[in-house]
């Protein structure tokens, strides 16, 4: 019996310390579990919660949708974020690049006319290019004038919240009455068979086919199609191109880099481009297929800070990302079901969770010393 | 007379009986027995990585040893962390310095035992007074009010001697005290150990220059590889000894090398100046050229403007005035890449900072300046096959170990991450080969693979640059020498005609135009 | 006229020291914890559940000191988090003050949640509970003195007596040289039988103390309550500011005059019927900081071991 727990301990052992899978999934398990004794001590049933959960996300085609939709943008801010960590660089920016975003892909969806075809990759480049310059002047800003990039793209995330509530007060933008923008053109609409969904013979057939019914409920777009390609666009400029070699050489050691005569401060300017691109696409994907517009907003709305926790839990690897955004949209959606009947506990139980699980993750060395506790008197090197 | 007889009337006031220290499979102290006497100066003798520096961290209470036991002045002690070593009287002076750069020299002094008035509040008063006290008494003069970055590294290590005395060190441990100091600082050094041990302090010395140990040192440890190797007398041995005992067989003390009529000029700098990180010029109107197919060696202590020449060539500096060419091209203010286009190819000082990228495996590192050109990328997309192929070419060809192209840089020896830096290096076929300290830290068989590898590129007729704060490797290995002083070449001497004192003197200022 | 301009300085003067003070004490926090050598980013959850504590203890107990104590107390508990993180485990600083960041928002609004009927807002303290303001009432009804201090709260005049004892204890006192000489060089305070791990644990713990007394500043005195949207990005602005200063006490205060100065001046120049928008002024702070950041030549003087975990090795 003994043996064969020392056994496991070392199956354990390996599995967790090898800063892989192994050891985001135990960080994950024990993020649960914090959350767990949270909703436990403030007298909720914590399985019941969790299963509550679970069925909040699977049991529906529309939530597995909306789970979707909601790990969509997380996705692609996690990519942002994660980029410029493989470039030594941390973009605390993605939350204003993402603002920037969709305040450009509104303006380019509401003000130009465009055949279908051509209007949406328009919104979408003007979007990406837009946030990209946004997220390349903290690039700038570092590579000229050595400002930390934590610090400006800090102050660049406020000036892009004021500088969105500016245009939504404009003449000409603002949607009269509310406070909000006007919407897009149908022909930036991004949602998979919107009209068709509230066309008379669209209504008719989903009346007999539930399952579609239901789905299409949701606001179910391109989005998450977008996001997975540019996960794995990333993860191909960065593991196999010469650019991507750059800017990991940057990322890793500038000093090796710059004697190797590459140019760290154009590196610098291009990652920051790069991942403000990425987080400006998610603002533009949000409006062309989810929200058609932007409203006044009065504190942050947390896609970028979000995303910060998705790049850590994916430990910054392009395809990761894609599992913690839908680790965080499912949380996320998921929790917001736990607010409601039979379990009425706060959400925000949620954040703890994440909180918790990212709080693990900084801590690799925690779990090697539980596990090597008992051969201590041998010494490790 | 053999070491028992002359030791046995002198009074221990150390005994460590049987150290062995283990970090998981490796033993980096096995069974080592050492004795230290009142008033002597015990040397501890050793390449690097044998055990010198784990030994002494054990004394010190900075490891704690796997077995063995420690006596001091004949009563068993354990030394569990630096205050209690210092309770007993033992004072280290590290080969780093442990110094706090943006502190005064008073203040790294008192640090840790600090006079204070009320409220914890420093008494800076008496800590000033104190500290002139002690170095009065020693004669080791120091500005205490001055900063540590703004002292020269023999000033520092004064500092170091001062900390160790003002918490009343009685036994002294200096590892590796020379390494950054000149031949007559050197000299100043030994004056300074012959002063304290008159006062009765005891002196544990690490070293692995052999010449030092046999100018100041009374009894000698060897340790090889962890083991115990002998104790010996110092003045009833010689360099020749120590050495076949340190290594484990003969050493030449030589390098093989051919005389070899040195080519046309290919490389030359003038009236360069240069400035350091703080705005202060650090190169000042040098002067240099070097011939195809010759080995130009630049002697001089570290921080006389050697780093800011070389950053400057390499186009990782800005220049302030003057001229570098090469092939009778301009190339000052180039930018790196620049120069590594017009054949300048560099075997950087800190390897491990600029040399290598860490994080990437043995294969990407050898592509570090070429990762954009045919084979190895085709129209921006990496070639993995090619850089494989490459990579183990250069493997075999230059012997790194593990013969792994996909290991981590990280994961390597200095030895290997070394070879690696030189096979990348040689490989570019470069008109010019700079190579800045590049045996720094490595053992002898890696230190000769250098040499050798050195040599070779100049019998192709290319030029070599070495620079070296090791005296005896720019004697060795050079074919001209020149000495930097303050930013500026003080005398260039023919290798065969160089005498270490006049160099010396040359390297301390005092050298002739 | 003059005095028009004059009373409308005064006014701007107020505003400065009121929006500056939640930044000064947070800001100093990051001093300590950064001078020990432990990067902490989680300033803004430090804060988020400080002002949660100062707001909730102060509404249920009443009296103010007591809530801002605790609030201190809360934000000394994460920073413990974060020292065990950091310190013991050798985490990486920035992940870890992340994850405090994320724990500190959830952990204050499911508490929220709990004791207020499931509101993530806390219920107003009446003013009499709130922070005392010391200089109410002194001075004669529209001097210049009663525009800048009158509505000053207590805490006004702690931030700025905090910064000159911390200022005095970091460069004065033996602790402080202690601090400074881990946070540059743990290595050879160790060497020096220094206890660096006490050393980072003490500064982190303080450097939550200090922000959950910004925190507390917040919503027991700038307002009287707490909601998730109370402190919104303001740790990480007190973290700017502290890096702006350059890691030292008197620059982080002055890093953060500036700052609230702007917002003063952006609340200012907010009440006039400008032709400007309003959201135009409100980015004033953040574009001003940037503009001097940019002007701020020199190279940062971040301690040299900052961020980087001590490891006393291999002491098997």
């Amino acid at each position: 019996m003994k043996l064969k727990l020392k056994e496991l301990r070392k199956t354990l052992y390996i599995f967790a310390t090898e800063k892989t899978i192994g050891f985001t999934l135990i960080s994950i398990f024990l993020g649960l579990v914090v959350g767990a004794i949270f909703l436990a001590a403030a007298g909720f049933n914590p399985f019941q919660a969790y299963w509550v959960m679970l069925l909040g996300v699977f049991s529906k085609p529309s939530y597995i949708s909306y789970t979707i939709i909601r790990a969509t943008p997380l996705i692609l801010t996690g990519l942002s974020i994660a980029f410029a960590f493989k470039t030594g660089l941390f973009n605390i920016g993605a939350e204003g690049q993402f603002i920037i975003g969709s305040v450009a892909a509104t303006a380019a969806g509401y003000f130009l006319h465009l055949p279908l075809l051509i209007h949406i990759p328009v919104v979408i480049i003007s979007a990406v290019l837009a946030a990209g310059i946004w997220g390349g002047i903290a690039g700038y800003f570092k590579a000229k004038f050595g400002v930390h990039e934590v610090i400006s793209t800090i102050m660049l995330n406020w000036i892009a919240l004021y500088f969105q509530n500016f245009l939504i007060y404009t003449k000409g933008f603002q949607k009269p009455g509310g406070e909000t923008s006007y919407s897009i053109q149908p022909t930036a609409n991004m949602m998979i068979l919107k009209t068709w969904k509230q066309s008379e013979a669209g209504r008719e057939w989903l009346l007999q086919h539930p399952f579609w019914k239901d789905l299409l409920r949701t606001p179910m777009n391109w989005g998450f199609v977008i996001a997975i390609l540019m996960a794995i666009l990333v993860w191909f400029i960065l593991n196999k191109t010469a650019l991507g070699y750059r800017l990991r050489a940057v990322g890793f050691n500038k000093f090796a880099a710059e004697y190797g005569g590459i140019n760290v401060n154009k590196n610098m300017i291009i990652s920051m481009f790069i991942a403000g691109a990425l987080a400006g696409l998610a603002g533009a994907l949000q409006v062309v297929g989810v929200s058609h517009k932007v409203t006044l907003i009065a504190a942050m709305e947390g896609y970028g800070f979000d995303g910060i926790a998705v790049a850590l839990i994916a430990n910054s690897n392009a395809l990761g990302c894609i599992l913690a955004g839908l680790l965080f949209g499912a949380l996320k959606y998921g929790g917001t079901k736990i607010q409601m009947f039979p379990v009425k506990a706060p959400s925000e139980v949620i954040n703890i969770v994440i909180g918790s699980i990212v709080f693990f993750i900084s801590i690799p060395k925690l779990i090697k010393v539980i596990l090597t506790r008992k051969n201590k008197k041998e010494g490790t090197k | 007379m053999g070491y028992e007889n002359v030791t046995q009337s002198l009074t221990k006031v150390i005994e460590m009986k049987n150290i062995t220290k283990k970090f998981g499979d490796f033993v980096a102290n096995d069974s080592v027995n050492l004795d230290v006497f009142k008033g002597k100066v015990h040397a501890l003798l050793g390449e690097n990585g044998a055990g010198k520096s784990t030994l002494m961290n054990i004394l010190y209470g900075l490891y704690s040893p796997t077995s063995g036991e420690i006596l001091i002045n004949g009563k068993k002690v354990d030394i569990t962390n630096p205050n209690i070593a210092i309770e007993h009287g033992i004072g280290m002076v590290h080969q780093h310095f442990m110094l706090i750069k943006p502190f005064t020299v008073a203040q790294n002094i008192i640090l840790g035992r600090e006079p204070i008035s009320k409220l914890s509040v420093l008494n800076m008063k008496k800590a000033l007074k104190d500290v002139k006290e002690i170095s009065e008494r020693y004669g080791l003069y120091v500005d205490p009010n001055a900063k540590i970055e703004d002292i020269s590294v023999g000033m520092q290590q004064r500092v170091e001697i001062l900390k160790a005395l003002y918490r009343g060190a009685e036994i002294l441990i200096l590892d590796e005290p020379t390494a950054v100091l000149t031949p007559q600082e050197i000299i100043e050094l030994i004056q300074i150990i012959k002063n304290l041990t008159k006062e009765g302090k005891s002196i544990i010395l690490i070293s692995h220059k052999l010449k030092e140990i046999i100018d100041a040192a009374d009894f000698c440890l060897i340790i090889r590889r962890g083991k115990h190797i002998d104790t010996v007398v110092v003045s009833e041995t010689d360099e020749e000894g120590l050495a076949s005992k340190m290594v484990g067989r003969e050493v030449s003390f030589v390098v093989a090398k051919d005389h070899k009529e040195a080519g046309e000029e290919i490389f030359s700098i003038k009236d360069l100046i240069v400035k350091d990180n703080r705005d202060i010029i650090a190169v000042n109107k040098l002067n240099l050229s070097i011939k195809k197919g010759e080995i130009l060696g630049l002697a001089g202590i570290d921080g006389n403007g050697q780093t800011e020449l070389l950053e400057a060539i390499t186009g990782l500096r800005k220049v302030e005035s003057g001229k570098i060419m090469i092939n009778g091209e301009d190339i000052t203010n180039n930018t790196p890449f620049q120069v590594i286009s017009k054949k300048i190819s560099h075997i950087p000082e800190d390897r491990q900072k600029r040399g290598l990228v860490l994080e990437f495996d043995i294969s990407e590192n050898t592509i570090l300046e070429n990762y954009y050109k045919e084979p190895f990328a085709k129209k921006g997309i990496l070639q993995y096959n090619n850089i494989q192929v490459y990579a183990k070419e250069l493997i075999d060809k230059f012997d790194v170990r593990p013969r792994e192209e996909s290991k981590m840089a990280r994961t390597l020896s200095g030895g290997n991450q070394q070879k690696v830096i030189i096979a990348r290096e040689v490989s570019n076929n470069p008109d010019l080969l700079i190579a800045a300290q590049p045996t720094r830290g490595l053992d002898v068989g890696a230190i000769e693979f250098v040499h050798k590898s050195l040599i070779e590129q100049r019998n192709k007729n290319k030029a070599v640059f070495l620079i070296s704060f090791e005296l005896d490797e720019i004697m060795n290995v050079s074919d001209r020498i020149a000495v930097i002083y303050e930013g500026k070449i003080v005398g260039i001497v023919d290798a065969k005609d160089a005498e270490i004192e006049t160099l010396g003197l040359m390297m301390a200022g005092g050298g002739n135009k | 006229m003059i005095e028009t301009i004059l009373s409308n300085i005064a006014l701007i003067i107020g505003t400065t020291l009121m929006y500056s003070t939640p930044l000064i004490y947070t800001s100093l926090g990051g001093v300590l914890s950064e001078n020990s050598g432990v990067i902490n980013i989680g300033l803004e959850g430090m804060m988020v559940i400080g002002a949660f504590a100062g707001a909730a203890i102060g509404y249920f107990v009443g009296d103010p000191w007591i809530a801002f104590i605790g609030a201190g107390i809360a934000g000394g508990l994460f920073g413990l988090l974060h020292a065990f993180a950091c310190v013991t485990f050798g985490a990486n600083q920035v992940v870890s003050g992340i994850a405090i960041n994320f724990l500190g928002a959830g952990i204050a609004l499911f508490l929220s949640r709990m004791f207020f009927e499931g509101a993530t807002m806390t219920k107003s303290i009446p003013l009499d509970n709130k922070m005392p303001r010391p200089l109410n009432g002194v001075f004669p009804d529209g001097s210049l003195l009663n525009i800048i201090f009158d509505n000053q709260y207590a805490t006004v005049y702690l931030a700025l007596l905090m910064v000159l004892i911390i200022w005095f204890f970091m460069y004065k006192t033996k602790y402080g040289l202690r601090l400074r000489s881990v946070g540059e060089h743990p290595t050879a305070a160790d060497t020096l039988g220094i206890n660096v791990m006490r050393i980072r644990y003490l500064a982190v713990i303080m450097s939550g103390v200090f922000a959950g007394f910004g925190g507390a500043a917040m919503s027991l005195a700038i307002v009287s309550n707490f909601r998730p949207t109370l402190v919104s990005g303001h740790g990480f602005i007190a973290l700017a500011a502290m890096i702006f200063g350059k890691w030292k006490p008197q620059g982080a205060l002055l890093a953060c005059l500036l700052f609230g100065g702007a917002q003063g001046l952006a609340v200012f120049l907010g009440q006039f019927d400008f032709e400007i928008s309003t959201q135009l002024i409100s980015m004033l702070p953040y574009v001003i900081t940037i503009v001097v950041l940019i002007g701020f030549v020199g190279k940062s003087a971040a301690p040299s071991a900052d961020g980087i975990p001590y490891e006393k090795e291999h002491k098997n």
